[in-house]
């Protein structure tokens, strides 16, 4: 069901396990009780689909929008071209660290902010509601509103704290960048976390406390156990999110100095639509794709058995 | 979870709660007072806490021509959020209360589509969006941002669906009550919250959408986020009234996010968490 992504076109009908009455596949009747499902699967095999495709198409073509007539089909050497690129393996490797490191720490942070909201306390709602506004504020408002009052040299907050003039988007464009996105993403892991923390069984942990089991024991036997499935969901929903990330690179550091803080998402919009080659960045998409769809194979098995697709009524 | 004995290490736990709490949210408290500032008071060194408040930042926002870019985001957040719900409700009954056939495939399918990087297919709908003449057209953005949330909405409406007691649905049968009476009498009272918190999660994600409206509009049809932008193309940066839009341009996502957020965890898991 994972290859459903690259040949989704025949997809729609097939049906290999009948759930409840064994209608058959192109009965009359199936077709009716499918009814309700086909706008949604005709829209999205539609609008997702079909760019794809011409993705691919267009990968395959020498074709740049400021050269007319240069359109003309050549094979794959947009890819050799692509893996040839240094700045390409640059922006691969840099999507990859920001990835994992922003999705690690904002786990962490996470699950740091979800134990102490965890119990009962003199506004506790309040807190909570503070600590999910970075994620309800506009990515673009949070981007530059860390570039300018976090980050400025001369009258950001950060210098003001710690003393010292550091520039801080040019001496750690990726590290800046990160620190951003992490402080977006840490209210969702939290949130996700704290639905975890509270979903245990109260009896089990009383049971714990019962046996003498002191916090840290009580917590790494019994509560990571149980949170595990929440945190997995979170890491991939959150990696879905952040391997995108465009906005934050786009606004504060527009991948620079050079090209230090450049991802794939930027690196392939700069290609596009900054250097009009068309047919190297789908190129680029593409790969991005494949890789993708690699992790995501990975992923989507992960989704279903962690939620018990296996008892689909 | 946390368990500590005596009352003054509770005290300590909660004020410390509110220390990370305040930490954390401070570069946007940081924003919301520099919104109410001269731009001399915005920037200085060190930063001044203490100033004549002023609404004259959300006046200049007004003047470089906010609304017509909160109009198109309105626009497109509201339709984008009806057709989502005009499709993902039917889909999500299909998927969970009558099965259908393949309903693991299909379920599957919706999931993969939020997996594909959206740089991958920005070149073909920028062509596309050429060729069709809906570059800069608010419709656009509409049938993206409708394709973006619909996954996520079935998800979501089905772990709502699935909670519709079955004994419910099968003593509504065995009554011999027809469809629309079950659907109306008993099923929809128990999803329409459900209904609710999938419309405000489509809302919050397509108001705060950049990278498809960066790409895809300019002056016509820019949303908020798009405007924003604006404040790193023009000479240096007026840090007051970036603040003050950044503000403005966040709220209407914020309150919802506020009210949501009982649901905001089902959200943003398409339903896989309650």
């Amino acid at each position: 069901m994972t290859q459903t992504a690259t040949t989704p076109v025949t997809k729609p009908a097939t049906a290999p396990v009948p759930i409840r009455k064994p209608v058959g596949k192109w009965s009359g009747a199936a077709w009716l009780r499918r009814a309700p499902l086909l706008p949604a699967l005709l829209f999205t095999i539609l609008v997702t689909q079909i760019p794809f495709l011409l993705t691919v198409f267009y990968s395959l073509q020498s074709w740049n929008l400021v050269r007319p007539g240069s359109r003309h089909f050549v094979g794959l050497r947009n890819y050799v071209d692509v893996f040839a690129d240094s700045q390409f393996r640059g922006a691969m490797l840099n999507t990859v660290l920001l990835t994992v490191v922003c999705v690690l720490v904002a786990m962490l942070l996470g699950l740091g902010l979800a134990l102490l909201l965890d119990r009962k306390f003199l506004g506790r709602g309040v807190v909570r509601t503070l600590l999910i506004t970075p994620f309800l504020i506009l990515p673009a408002a949070g981007a530059l509103l860390w570039k300018t009052t976090m980050f400025d040299p001369t009258y950001g907050l950060l210098n003001f704290v710690f003393g010292g003039d550091i520039d801080w988007l040019s001496e750690f464009p990726l590290a800046s960048v990160m620190a951003q996105i992490v402080w977006q993403w840490t209210p969702f892991m939290m949130l996700l976390i704290l639905a975890g923390l509270q979903a245990q069984s109260k009896e089990v942990l009383e049971a714990a406390a019962v046996d003498g089991a002191g916090r840290w024991r009580t917590f790494a036997s019994i509560t990571l156990p149980q949170l595990s499935r929440y945190l997995q969901l979170a890491v991939l929903l959150g990696a879905i999110y952040i391997v995108n990330s465009f906005d934050a690179i786009f606004l504060m550091t527009q991948g620079g100095p050079g090209t230090a803080s450049t991802n794939l998402p930027y690196y392939i919009y700069q290609r596009a639509f900054e250097g009009f080659d068309i047919g190297q960045s789908s190129a680029m998409g593409v790969i991005v794709v494949v890789l993708t769809l690699i992790v995501a194979t990975f992923a989507l098995r992960l989704m279903f058995r962690t939620f018990g697709m296996s008892e689909v009524r | 979870m946390m368990r500590t004995g005596n009352p003054v290490g509770r005290w300590a736990l909660t004020a410390f709660t509110w220390l990370v709490a305040i930490l954390f949210v401070l570069p946007l408290l940081w924003m919301v007072l520099t919104a109410f500032k001269q731009e001399a008071d915005a920037y200085t060194d060190p930063p001044r806490l203490v100033f004549t408040p002023t609404l004259d930042q959300f006046a200049g926002i007004l003047e470089r021509g906010f609304l017509p870019y909160l109009g198109n985001s309105a626009f497109v957040t509201v339709v984008s959020t009806l057709l989502v719900l005009l499709m993902a409700v039917p889909a999500a009954y299909s998927l969970s209360i009558s099965a259908v056939p393949g309903t693991r495939d299909a379920l599957g399918f919706f999931l993969s589509t939020k997996m594909l990087p959206i740089v991958a297919a920005i070149i073909p709908l920028y062509v596309i969006s050429q060729n069709l003449k809906l570059l800069d057209n608010v419709w656009a953005l509409v049938i993206l941002y409708t394709a973006m949330n619909l996954p996520l909405a079935i998800w979501m409406m089905r772990s709502f669906f699935l909670e519709v007691p079955k004994e419910m649905v099968e003593a509504g049968r065995v009554d011999g009550a027809k469809l629309p009476t079950l659907l109306f009498k008993v099923i929809l009272p128990v999803v329409a919250p459900g209904i609710a918190a999938t419309a405000l999660i489509c809302v919050i994600f397509s108001w705060t959408e950049f990278f498809y409206a960066v790409n895809l509009t300019a002056a016509q049809a820019g949303t908020v986020p798009v405007f924003l932008v604006g404040f790193i193309t023009s000479e240096g940066l007026y840090w007051a009234q970036l603040s003050a839009a950044a503000l403005l341009a966040s709220l209407p996502v914020m309150i919802i996010g506020w009210l949501a957020q009982n649901h905001l965890v089902r959200g943003l898991s398409m339903g896989a968490v309650k």
